[in-house]
């Protein structure tokens, strides 16, 4: 069936079953491998997108679900080679360790702050507790949204 | 594919040694562009996969494999007859079949290959395979395999079921005993424990009109997996190129073959077509290795002031039906039995043991994690039994430089256990544990509880522990190094950077990364034993030195120079500090030689020199390091006493792990040994019944989440190894093997259980508080 959403900002039809999940049609159909799949069964998090803004697991998602939404994947938050400030908070503060876990929590985080723009320590960790690290000890994951709370709040303010 | 990783990052200055630099490979990393061996896809791909036999021990009577075949989309469906190699994989001992042939030894083992158009195929195909098994009684307890009439698990060995086994007397060894004032025993029991990597067993391959079959997995050992793949399935080394991209978490679990021979069969049943494999969670949960469950009974005696005098203790490894690396992983942990303690009389035994449980394999810490929670708590209790303060007792006993570990080892490289255990001494979470722990509230119990450590690095006294480093200056003035050794997400890769930027004056825009390949980059050894930076790290100094003083000279020719001495390189250029004359590396490296711009140097690392009176085979199993790291370590728990939930609330941590190159990726392996340390300790309770997993899912193994870990802190003590590039020692294991015993000690400091098998789940806290399984 033809699906028509927007994806990273741009719109885009596609053409599949449709129920194709939606982490197969990123990864296989559209090459956007960023986010990942480790468990297939909501249990992980490293397929994490916005959908319309929200955090949702892809694994979870069937394609025809997309019809009329806007899509942002982890390679949508950089523009024109400049990091969104979640994703240089995750850099300057060591939050990348292996990386496969990354652009999920990354995802996870920014629905995070959406909901909570100012989250003490306790609350980020609650709001990753979908999301698992097998690397980082999660430590400087948490220290990368903290930081990166602040930063855009800072932009937000006039 | 094999591509150069470049860093794009604004530019800073030149990389120095002990800064904070973020990470080379971070940037690619969290804009999702990184590819890993999880992404490799293209429109002719195939998907292959495996039928395993689900079944823990059996004789294969058939396998029909018509239907399967005839289904549209299928390609080939291959088995036992279509390998014309050795059909055998292993580290050490070759003794796991490619495809299962006779029998079937665990439930994981793979019987038939699929190849289809998609994965939908794929899993009905699997479906379709139907195997005829003859049951056979299995066995799955390892002093149970052991005993005669059990069953074998391999009918040719001429062991019975057991793999290795050892024995170790030092001084006087057991008639010591009669000479201690306090004896203790315990008898403890590990668990299973998963890697739970977050990208499974993964890899992608395809082989060439020439014939020859590439691979792109997530592996750590490149080079081995080459040699492996060609025995196993009877192609010549030169028809193999292995690529190993950045893993998505190893851990061990990459420490060897998992998917890599699979693939190259599939690949060479594919007609020219790439096919990938990538298991499922549950597939891999199965079918991967796991860190070996142990039965560990110690004894431990002392004089009545605290002074260790002698140590038994029997050591039981489950490596399940194949050794993978169990012999050398239950020699590891022989080595570390007796902790960083001078202890003058030992009797050691152990055995690795043959069962048709899942598969014993590396992980992270290699048996020391299962051995230091069984002595670390026997300190513990020789402390309460001697109402002796238990970090005084460990600093009563701890070993220093020149002195021998109780197996023989002398320690002749820097030994900072005594450093590392007045640091968590002087701290707050420690000087102030009395009034921290009267604070408890209603129906919680709050305690502190240490555990001191010690981990040897590299490979032991006889398979040679070596690295080849390799480093150009590109005709574009970039710096490129060659490492053949895998980045599986410790940040070695970008640790090599910064030694080379720092000795080449250069800044990480100038670095130019080649990841292990073998038809790129050279020999290095394996990602495991915290040998990565050690190694590697010693050979790329040479390297760089070597092409530091060729652009000098190439600079000074040109410039006009009497000599080098007045030039110096600067991030892109070199400049002559006496004329201010500069000339670009871009200019220096289109007009060197290839054979002039690349160096490439050699570097073997030290072992341990004493005569051991051990035999032939435990050395060759790597009895005997010479590069070792120590910590001392502090839990901070509350016991809720109504749920028997143990929650860690602060965590703290001192090791000597020599200089730490960069801070930042130092506390990265601080944190994430501590945090899987932590699963180990309380929640990763690895189920298997009769040889059937339990817990196949991230649902039923639970593994720390953000929640659950508590704020680490990771004081380095900085001690100058001298044998170590830049001072360093390796830090990829040791923290693995704190928590276990320092949180089992802060329980019992709590509430006075003794916990002698892990985890230390809810359950069984709550029914030791009711004085059910305390001894
Ligand atoms: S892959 Fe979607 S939650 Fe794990
Ligand atoms: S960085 Fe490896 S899983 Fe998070």
């Amino acid at each position: 069936m033809k699906i028509d959403f927007r994806l990273n900002g741009a719109a885009i039809q596609v053409d599949c079953a449709a129920d194709r999940r939606v982490i197969d049609l990123l990864r296989e159909d559209l090459g956007l491998t960023g986010a990942k799949e480790s468990c297939g069964a909501g249990e992980c998090g490293s397929c994490a997108i916005l959908v319309d803004g929200e955090g949702k697991l892809s694994c979870l998602m069937l394609a025809a679900q997309l019809e009329g939404r806007e899509i942002t994947t982890v390679e949508g938050l950089a523009s024109e080679g400049r990091l969104h400030p979640l994703q240089e908070a995750f850099v300057e503060k060591g939050a990348v360790q292996c990386g496969f876990c990354t652009p999920g929590a990354v995802m996870a985080s920014l629905d995070l702050l959406r909901r909570n723009p100012n989250p003490a320590r306790a609350e980020i960790r609650e709001g990753l507790a979908g999301n698992l690290c097998r690397c980082t000890g999660y430590q400087k994951i948490i220290d990368a949204v903290e930081a990166a709370s602040k930063i855009m709040q800072r932009r937000e303010r006039p | 594919m094999g591509e150069v990783r470049r860093h794009k990052r604004h530019s800073e200055g030149a990389l120095h040694i002990g800064a904070s630099t973020p990470r080379a490979d971070a940037y690619a990393k969290v804009t999702g562009a990184e590819k890993f061996a999880a992404d490799y896809y293209s429109s002719d791909m195939v998907w292959a996969g495996v039928k395993r036999g689900a079944a823990p021990h059996g004789v294969i009577k058939g396998i029909f494999t018509d239907e399967a075949c005839k289904a549209p989309g299928v390609i080939a469906v291959l088995t036992h007859r279509d390998i014309r190699g050795s059909n055998r994989q292993g580290v050490v001992r070759k003794d796991q079949p490619v495809l299962a042939d006779k029998k079937v030894r665990h439930c994981g083992d793979a019987v038939a290959l699929v190849l289809a158009e998609d994965r939908e195929t794929l899993l009905r195909a699997l479906d379709l395979i139907r195997l005829d098994l003859e049951a056979l009684p299995g066995v799955f307890d390892v002093e149970e395999a052991l005993k005669d009439g059990a069953p074998l698990v391999h009918e040719d060995n001429a062991g019975g079921n057991t793999l290795l086994e050892a024995h170790i007397q030092t001084g006087d060894g057991l008639t010591a005993f009669e000479r201690c004032d306090e004896v203790i025993e315990g008898r403890f029991e590990t668990p299973w424990q998963e890697h739970a990597y977050l990208e499974t067993e993964v890899g992608w391959a395809q082989q060439q009109n020439d014939g020859k079959v590439v691979i792109v997995a997530s592996t750590q050992t490149p080079f081995r997996d080459r040699a492996e793949v060609a025995e196993a399935i009877g192609l010549d080394l030169e028809q193999v190129r292995v690529i190993a991209p950045y893993t998505g978490g190893a851990f061990g679990g990459k420490d060897g073959i998992t998917v890599q021979t699979l693939l190259a069969l599939a690949a060479l049943h594919s007609n020219g077509r790439p096919v990938k494999m990538w298991w499922e969670r549950e597939e891999s949960f199965i079918a991967g290795t796991k860190r070996h469950p142990t039965r560990l009974y110690y004894r431990l005696g002392a004089k009545g002031d605290g002074v260790l005098h002698a140590l038994a203790a029997r050591l039981y490894f489950d490596t399940g039906p194949y050794d993978h690396l169990g012999g050398v992983v239950m020699t590891l942990a022989l080595e570390h039995a007796g902790g960083a303690y001078r202890i003058p009389h030992a009797l050691l035994d152990a055995w690795c043991v043959y069962t048709n449980n899942p598969i014993g394999g590396a992980f992270r810490a290699f048996g020391v994690t299962q051995v230091t929670a069984a002595m670390e708590q026997m300190m513990d209790m020789l402390a309460a039994r001697l109402d002796m303060d238990p970090l005084e007792l460990r600093l009563k006993n701890a070993l220093t430089r020149g002195e021998k570990t109780c197996v023989g080892v002398t320690l002749t490289g820097s030994t900072g256990l005594v450093e590392c255990l007045e640091r968590v001494e002087r701290h707050p979470l420690r000087t102030e544990r009395y009034a921290w722990k009267a604070a408890a509230g209603p129906f919680k119990r709050r305690g502190v509880g240490i555990a001191a450590l010690m981990h040897a690095a590299g490979y032991g006294t006889v398979v040679p522990d070596y690295a080849n480093a390799k480093i150009e200056l590109t005709p574009e003035g970039k710096i490129r190094i060659y490492c053949g050794v895998v980045d599986m997400g410790q940040g070695n890769a970008s640790a090599n950077a910064q030694i080379a930027g720092s000795i080449l004056n250069q800044n990480m825009d100038s670095m130019e990364l080649v990841l292990p390949d073998t038809d790129r980059t050279l020999p290095s050894g394996s990602a495991s034993a915290s040998r990565c930076t050690y190694t590697f790290g010693n050979a790329l100094i040479g390297a760089a030195e070597i092409l530091k003083n060729r652009i000098l000279q190439k600079a000074a020719d040109l410039l006009m120079a009497p000599s080098t001495d007045d030039l110096t390189l600067a991030p892109g250029k070199v400049v002559n500090r006496a004329t201010g004359a500069q000339i670009p590396l871009s200019r220096l490296g289109r007009l060197m030689a290839e054979s002039e711009r690349t160096a490439i140097s050699h570097f073997r690392a030290p072992v341990a020199k004493d005569r051991l009176d051990v035999t032939d085979e435990l050395r060759l199993h790597g009895l005997g390091h010479a590069v070792i790291s120590y910590g001392a370590h502090l839990a901070a728990v509350e016991v809720d006493e109504i749920t028997g939930a143990v929650e860690v609330v602060s965590y703290l941590s001192a090791t000597d792990c020599g200089r730490a190159l960069n801070p930042q990726i130092y506390e990265q392996q601080i944190h994430g040994g501590i945090c899987q340390g932590l699963g180990f300790a309380l929640f990763e309770d690895f189920r298997v019944e009769q040889g059937t997993v339990k817990s196949p899912d991230l649902a039923t193994y639970i593994i720390p989440t953000a929640p659950d870990t508590p704020n680490m802190e990771s004081l380095p003590v900085e001690l100058h190894e001298p044998t170590g590039p830049f001072g360093l020692k390796g830090v990829g294991e040791i923290a693995t093997n704190g928590p276990a015993p320092a949180v089992a000690n802060a329980l019992a400091d709590a509430c006075g259980i003794r916990m002698f098998r892990l985890p230390m789940t809810p359950e069984r806290v709550l029914l030791a508080l009711r004085g059910r399984e305390t001894r």
